[in-house]
C-alpha cells in the first residue's frame, strides 16, 4: 500500500505536450473560417451611429457595401474635407453606382439576385443630404433592400 | 554497422516538434487579420421609384403620424417639439390607440408615419429617429405576440410572424426633404 502512495507523492508526471499542436491547429481552423479579409481599404472615417433594432446581415456575398464619411486626414488633398461616397476601394461620386451595383450583381448567382441588399456605412455626423442623393439613386437602380449600419447599443 | 543501420531507421522520421511552432505562426496570423465584422443595421425597404410624388392629402389626419427632423436635430412630432427619448411611446399610443381617441390612428393596420428630415439634419439624428419608430413596431408586435400565443414576436411561426405583421404593417412614408439647412459639415 506504502509504496503506490509513495510513488505518487514524489514526482508529478509531466503534461504531454504532445496534443498541443492538435489544439493550436483547432484554434487555427476557427480563425481560418471567421476570417473576412478586409476587402475593401476605407478612404473615408465611418464610425457608425448606435440603434436598438438591428438586424444581422445574413449573407456576405450577397452584400455591397457604400461607405460615406469624411476623407481621411492623408486623403484631405485628394478628396477634400467634405463628405464623399466610397464604392469598393475608391471614391466615386453619386452617377457611379448604377456601375457598382451592376458590378457586383453579375458575380451573383441569378437565383439569388433578388436578395441582394446594399449595406449603407455611414458616418454619424455626416448631413443627410449625401445620403439622400445616395437612397435616391438606389431607389432608380431598383436596388432597394438596404440596412443602415450601426453599432448595438443596450436597450434601456 | 548496427549502429548506422539504427541511425538511418531514425531519420526516416520527421521530426514533429516544430509543428506546434508553425500551428502557432499560422494561428497569430489568422488571429491578427481577423476582423469579426459585426455587420447588424436596421434593415429597410426602400419605396421604387417613381417620378410622381405620392399623394398623402387623401388620408385621413387621423392617421397620420408626422415626424419632421430639421437641420438643428429638433423633432416635430404632429406640430409639437418632441424629444427623441419622448418618440417611441408616443409612437407606440398613435398606433395601437389603446383609449380609442378621435385623433389617434382608427388600427395600427391604418396607420402610417410620415417622416421628413432636412438636406442639413445629422446621420445620426434621423438614424436615431428611425431606431426608435422601427423599435416602437417591434415593442407592439411583440406585444401582441406575447398577449395572444404566449411567446416572443422572435419565437413565433412563421405563420404567426406574418399574421401580426399583416396586422401591425410598417408603413414609413419619407418625404423628399426640405434643404434649408447647411449642408456638408
Amino acid at each position: 500500500m506504502s509504496k503506490f502512495s509513495k510513488k505518487r507523492g514524489k514526482s508529478t508526471p509531466a503534461i504531454s505536450t504532445a496534443s498541443l499542436p492538435d489544439i493550436i491547429f483547432i484554434l487555427l481552423f476557427f480563425f481560418m473560417v471567421v476570417t473576412v479579409m478586409r476587402d475593401a481599404e476605407l478612404k473615408v472615417s465611418v464610425s457608425t451611429p448606435n440603434a436598438t433594432e438591428l438586424t444581422k446581415l445574413e449573407n456576405k456575398s450577397l452584400v455591397n457595401f457604400l461607405y460615406i464619411g469624411k476623407p481621411l486626414e492623408r486623403f484631405k488633398t485628394i478628396y477634400g474635407t467634405k463628405p464623399r461616397l466610397q464604392l469598393g476601394d475608391k471614391i466615386s461620386e453619386i452617377h457611379d453606382i448604377p456601375i457598382f451595383l451592376e458590378k457586383h450583381r453579375i458575380k451573383v448567382s441569378e437565383n439569388q439576385r433578388p436578395g441582394i441588399s446594399s449595406s449603407l456605412r455611414v458616418d454619424g455626423n455626416v448631413t443627410m443630404g449625401i445620403v439622400q442623393d445616395v437612397k435616391t439613386e438606389l431607389r432608380k437602380s431598383n436596388q432597394l433592400k438596404i440596412n443602415y449600419s450601426a453599432k448595438p447599443r443596450a436597450r434601456e | 554497422m548496427g549502429r548506422t543501420k539504427t541511425r538511418e531507421r531514425f531519420a526516416n522520421q520527421i521530426n514533429a516538434g516544430s509543428m506546434a511552432d508553425i500551428a502557432f505562426l499560422l494561428l497569430f496570423f489568422f488571429l491578427v487579420t481577423t476582423t469579426i465584422l459585426e455587420d447588424k443595421g436596421i434593415l429597410v425597404k426602400l419605396p421604387p421609384w417613381s417620378d410622381e410624388e405620392p399623394d398623402i392629402t387623401k388620408l385621413k389626419t387621423r392617421n397620420v403620424f408626422s415626424v419632421l427632423v430639421n437641420a438643428s436635430n429638433q423633432l416635430l412630432v404632429r406640430g409639437e417639439i418632441m424629444q427623441v427619448s419622448d418618440l417611441r411611446e408616443r409612437t407606440k399610443e398613435f398606433i395601437s390607440n389603446p383609449d380609442r381617441r378621435e385623433d389617434l390612428a382608427e388600427s395600427p393596420s391604418n396607420a402610417i408615419i410620415s417622416l421628413k428630415n432636412d438636406r442639413g439634419t445629422n446621420y445620426k439624428t434621423y438614424l436615431g429617429v428611425y431606431n426608435e419608430l422601427q423599435a416602437a413596431y417591434n415593442e407592439l408586435r411583440n406585444e401582441t405576440a406575447l398577449k395572444r400565443y404566449g411567446k416572443e414576436y422572435e419565437y413565433c411561426t412563421a405563420e404567426q410572424k406574418n399574421k401580426i405583421r399583416n396586422e401591425i404593417p410598417l408603413v414609413i412614408s419619407e418625404a423628399e426633404p426640405t434643404a434649408f439647412g447647411e449642408e456638408g459639415n
